[in-house]
């Protein structure tokens, strides 16, 4: 039986690919080339890819790490660093709904903070909440560090904020750090990791009490997002339909993953950087499309005679276009193999040294592949138009 | 049964006012398992010929039966399905570079692949053994002499059984006396096998193996059209 299908539709499938195969072997330095190709595009392409995703990751760390089932922003809010604070008492409203628990605000707010050992200033993003809360959880945050806010001018630094705010992580395992934040003597009490966003160089956290005292202008009345925090089993959709229901429409009721969509969206539509991107992952397309093509189509012209004679011997055009399709095929998948691997390692080596985390998801390898496929089945389509020039007759 | 039967096959070249007649009215039959030379000055239609009984051209006036197919006013998949049962063999051997010779003459036999893999490679070894180079079924043409691969060509040639053999100066890129000696291996072989050969050439030194002698002069043919 296996044999009916080697007999029925195998062999025009595997015996041109076996040809293309053969053809491309037979001269490895040429093959090298238009692997290291295709390669190269998939390299350009898994990078573009790798630091838009991971800016855009990077962009939604907060929102991420607030725990909370709901969540309300000023409806004219574009997105975190810059939100529009809402009157708190819509947070004591939204406990008129059944389903809700407790509410917790938290407060935001760009503050600048003087570098200790440069006195460069700089702006960071200041979080207030009430550290009780559960709100806030922040990557590396400790019951200590939690417990430190609580006393007047205490703060927790972020690790990973951008270098110019200084070392403070490895002054902080030498002994307390102290410095300015908005005009006021700061203690750094403890460390957490979030990292620069498009929105922010760094970030800090405090209580409710110490942030009205570094941004004495902010009133506890005015709130930048408040969390509320469901019953048990409560359904969060119906909670957030009532919430809709009973709240005046100057804020607007998001879901966590709503959250993270609308940041994520601002920061797609505000900074070119998903247009920059895409255009260097359309002109690794265009790169390896070329060189795919050139690489088949000089391979056509050279073997033109060869096609001739396989014409005259009986085989169909469509047979010839197999085997350069199969051709074009075959480079996909031999230049995608080392420019995947290769991609994860400039991916670890990125995250290892630069402090950006590329991560190769199984979504983006299936996609490179998608686009590396596509890119040679235009370069094979583009090419055999050249069979053509493959003429028989002229063979005598 | 004639292999080929010709009648009133005109041929030109170009369109309109400035086509150039180059086959006019020719009559010829070939019988089957007839060995065939044809001769004539350069220039005199027999390459032209020999392409529209092959179907690598269209034929556009007269009758062109090969094989018992007509090929006037016969369509692509038609003439593809009679090359399948032609064997041709090139001046310039026309081997693909990048296949071994075993490789190269099991090219004809993937074309309709009826046989399976192991015995379309035994019938190449077979038929490289009956041109006598089996020992270089593995090499690849860049390795092998000028008589060598027209061999393997003529090899490539008988492979498939087919019903009939044309050959355009098989023997012009040989010296002389291997082109004789490869045009008596492909007499011998087509006799034992029962093949019709069709072969177009200058070099009256092959002469001796043919069974008929066809001259043309000017797109016509001028000596031994009919048997
Ligand atoms: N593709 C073509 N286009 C136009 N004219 C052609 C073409 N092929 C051949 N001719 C002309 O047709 C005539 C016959 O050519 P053909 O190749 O059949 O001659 P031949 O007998 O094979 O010559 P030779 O012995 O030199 O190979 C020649 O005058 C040639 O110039
Ligand atoms: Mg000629």
């Amino acid at each position: 039986m296996a044999l009916g299908g080697v007999q029925g539709r195998g062999p025009r499938v595997f015996l041109p690919f076996r040809l293309a195969w053969r053809q491309l072997r037979h001269e490895k330095s040429r093959l090298a080339a238009a692997i290291s190709g295709v390669v190269f595009a998939c390299l350009l392409i898994f990078m573009q890819l790798g630091f838009m995703t991971a800016l855009f990751e990077s962009a939604v760390q907060v929102q991420k790490s607030l725990h909370a089932d709901l969540f309300l922003m000023h409806s004219t809010t574009e997105a975190l660093w810059r939100s529009t604070p809402f009157p708190r008492a819509r947070l004591a409203q939204a406990l008129a709904v059944p389903e809700v628990e407790r509410v917790a605000p938290i407060y935001v707010q760009n503050v600048v903070w003087r570098n200790p050992k440069t006195s460069l200033k700089r702006t960071l993003l200041l979080f207030g909440v009430d550290p009780t809360s559960g709100v806030v959880g922040f990557p590396g945050l400790t019951a200590d560090g939690l417990a430190a806010i609580t006393k007047p001018d205490v703060i927790l630094f972020d690790a990973r904020a951008k270098p110019e705010f200084g070392a403070v992580s490895s002054w902080l395992a030498e002994g307390p750090v102290v410095s300015e934040l908005g005009n006021r003597r700061v203690e750094v009490a403890g460390l957490f990791e979030i990292g620069a966003t498009f929105g922010s160089e760094g970030n800090a956290l405090t209580s409710e009490a110490n942030f009205w005292r570094f941004v004495p202008n902010h009133t506890p009345a005015q709130v930048n997002v408040g969390a509320i925090m469901l019953r048990a089993g409560a359904d969060a959709t119906a909670a957030q339909a009532a919430l809709r229901h009973i709240l005046p429409d100057d804020v607007m009721v998001l879901t966590k993953p709503e959250l993270i969509a609308f940041e994520k969206t601002y920061w797609a539509n505000t900074a070119p950087v998903g247009f920059i991107f895409g255009l260097g992952v359309v002109i690794g397309l265009i790169v390896g499309c070329v060189i795919v093509y050139q690489i088949l189509f000089s391979d056509i012209s050279r073997h033109i005679g060869e096609y001739a004679t396989l014409k005259a011997m009986g085989y169909t055009n469509g047979y010839l276009v197999r085997v350069v399709m199969g051709e074009a095929l075959i480079l996909a998948v031999l230049g995608y193999v080392p420019g995947w691997i290769l991609g994860l390692g400039l991916y670890e080596l990125a995250s290892a040294r630069i402090f950006i985390p590329l991560t190769m998801t199984v979504e983006k390898s299936i996609g490179v592949f998608a686009l590396i496929f596509g890119m040679c089945v235009v370069s094979g389509l583009l090419a055999i138009r050249k069979l053509k020039d493959a003429n028989p007759a002229d063979m005598f | 049964m004639d292999a080929v039967r010709i009648s009133g096959l005109t041929h030109r070249f170009g369109d309109g006012e400035t086509a150039k007649p180059v086959l006019h009215g020719l009559d010829l039959s070939v019988a089957a398992g007839e060995v065939v030379l044809l001769t004539g000055p350069s220039g005199s239609g027999k390459t032209t010929l020999l392409t529209l009984i092959g179907g690598l051209r269209a034929v556009q006036e007269g009758s062109c039966v090969v094989l018992g197919t007509e090929l006037a006013g016969a369509d692509e998949a038609t003439r593809v399905a009679v090359r399948r049962r032609v064997g041709f063999i090139f001046q310039h051997h026309n081997l693909l570079g990048f296949l071994t010779a075993r490789q190269n003459v099991a090219m004809a036999l993937e074309v309709d692949a009826r046989l399976s893999e192991a015995k379309r490679l035994a019938r190449a070894d077979a038929m490289l053994d009956a041109v006598g180079i089996g020992d270089k079924a593995r090499a690849y043409p860049a390795t092998l002499s000028g008589g060598q691969r027209q061999r393997v060509a003529i090899a490539r040639s008988l492979a498939h059984e087919p019903g009939l053999i044309l050959a355009d100066e098989p023997t012009a890129a040989l010296d002389a006396r291997t082109g004789h000696e490869t045009m008596e291996l492909l007499q011998r072989l087509a006799k034992e096998q029962h093949r019709t050969v069709f072969i177009v050439t200058h070099d009256p030194r092959i002469h001796d193996i043919a069974d008929r002698i066809v001259a043309m002069e000017d797109g016509h043919i001028i000596e031994g059209a009919h048997a």
